[in-house]
C-alpha cells in the first residue's frame, strides 16, 4: 500500500514542481519505490525539472483514457532505479482528468509502490482538486511571502474539506509546511516574514525549510533535481526534508544569519 | 524636540506589517472555510430584501452559521439606521 502525498500551494511559481521533484527523488534515494505524477495537464514541466523530456511518450491522460497502459506511460529515472515519472499531457484540456480515472490510476500504482507524490497545478481548480483529492498527507508549499501565505491558507481549507479522507470522514489529510526561498538575510533585516511568523499563521508543522539557492536554477537548468546536489545548501535541506518525512529527526538548518568572514566579503563568492 | 522624536521614531518593518495584514485575512478566511456554498448568495439576496424597506449598509447586516452537534442556527443580525 502506497503513501500518497501531494505537493500543493494555491499560489503559482512557489516552488511545488522543484519540491515534488527534489522529494520524490529523495525518497528514493533512500530506497523506497517512488513514483512522481505530473497533474498540471496543459503546462507540464514535471518532465523538464527531472530532465526526462525527451522521453516522454505517453501520458496520464492517455492511460486514464485507456490509450496506453501504465508501463507504456511512466518513464524511469536515469539516475535511480526506484524513481518513476508520470508526465501530464500537453495538449488537451483540463477536463479530461476523471475522478474514477484518477482514482484507478493511483490504486495501480498503489500495489508496486512505497510513496506517490502527486505534484499538484496552481490553483484551486479542478486540477488541483483532483491531485489532492486521494491523498494521505499534503505538503504545503509556501514562500514567506504575503499572497503565498494566503493562498496557502485556502489550501488547507480544500484539504480539510474537499478530499477523500474529509468526505469519508476517515483521519484527515496530515499537512505540512514548506517554506521555501527563505532568505535569512532578509528576514534578520526585518523585510521577510520569519519562519515562526508564518508557522503561526498557517498552524500546521513544518516538514522543511529551503534557503534561497542559486543551486535550484542550476538543477533545473540541467534537469537534475537538487537532490543529488549535495554540496548545496538547498539539495541538503531537501535531503533533511526527506528524512523528516520518513520519521527521522532532523534540525533545522539555513534559516539562521550566516555572518560572512571578512575574507569572502572582499573576494565574493556567493552561496552555493 | 519634535524633530528629535521623528528622527528617533523607527520605521515599522515591512514584516511586521506583513503579519499584522496575513492574521486578519486569515482569521476571517477561517471564519468562512466550512459554511455553505450557498452563504455568500443568500447573505446578498437576504441585504436585497432588507433594502426593499430600511435603507442598510452592507456593513449593517452580519450573518453567521454556527454549528453544534446535531443542530445548527443561521444569526442574522441587521443594524437598522437612527429613525429622524
Amino acid at each position: 500500500m502506497a503513501r500518497i502525498i501531494v505537493v500543493t500551494s494555491g499560489k503559482g511559481g512557489v516552488g511545488k514542481t522543484t519540491s515534488a521533484a527534489a522529494i520524490a527523488t529523495g525518497l528514493a534515494l533512500r530506497g523506497n519505490k517512488t513514483v512522481v505524477i505530473d497533474f498540471d495537464v496543459g503546462l507540464r514541466n514535471l518532465d523538464l525539472i527531472m530532465g526526462c523530456e525527451r522521453r516522454v511518450v505517453y501520458d496520464l491522460v492517455n492511460v486514464i483514457q485507456g490509450e496506453a497502459g501504465l508501463n507504456q506511460a511512466m518513464i524511469r529515472d536515469k539516475r535511480s532505479d526506484n524513481l518513476y515519472i508520470l508526465p501530464a499531457s500537453q495538449t488537451r484540456d483540463k477536463d479530461a482528468l476523471t475522478l474514477e480515472g484518477v482514482e484507478q490510476v493511483l490504486e495501480k500504482l498503489s500495489e508496486d509502490f512505497d510513496y506517490i507524490v502527486c505534484d499538484s497545478p496552481a490553483g484551486i481548480e479542478r486540477g488541483a482538486q483532483l491531485a489532492m483529492y486521494f491523498a494521505d498527507e499534503a505538503i504545503v508549499v509556501t514562500n514567506p511571502e504575503v499572497s503565498s501565505v494566503r493562498d496557502s491558507d485556502r489550501i488547507l481549507g480544500l484539504l480539510a474539506s474537499k478530499t477523500r479522507r474529509a468526505e469519508q470522514n476517515q483521519d484527515p489529510v496530515i499537512e505540512r509546511l514548506l517554506i521555501t526561498r527563505y532568505d535569512p538575510n532578509r528576514v534578520d533585516s526585518g523585510d521577510m516574514l520569519n519562519l515562526e511568523d508564518i508557522q503561526e499563521i498557517l498552524a500546521i508543522k513544518l516538514i522543511g525549510l529551503i534557503p534561497e539557492s542559486e543551486a535550484v536554477l542550476r538543477a533545473s537548468n540541467s534537469g537534475v533535481p537538487v537532490t543529488h546536489d549535495q554540496d548545496s545548501d538547498a539539495g541538503q535541506a531537501y535531503s533533511d526534508t526527506v528524512a523528516r518525512l520518513l520519521g527521522d529527526e532532523k534540525p533545522l538548518r539555513f534559516h539562521l544569519l550566516q555572518k560572512r568572514s571578512f575574507l569572502s566579503r572582499i573576494f565574493g563568492g556567493g552561496r552555493r | 524636540m519634535k524633530l528629535l522624536e521623528f528622527l528617533k521614531r523607527e520605521r515599522k518593518k515591512s514584516a511586521s506589517v506583513a503579519k499584522e495584514r496575513l492574521q486578519i485575512i486569515v482569521a476571517h478566511q477561517r471564519g468562512q472555510r466550512g459554511q455553505p456554498d450557498y452563504m455568500p448568495m443568500l447573505e446578498r439576496e437576504l441585504l436585497e430584501v432588507i433594502r426593499r424597506y430600511v435603507q442598510v449598509d452592507q456593513d449593517a447586516i452580519n450573518i453567521s452559521l454556527d454549528s453544534e452537534d446535531d443542530c445548527s442556527v443561521l444569526e442574522l443580525n441587521v443594524t437598522l439606521p437612527n429613525r429622524g
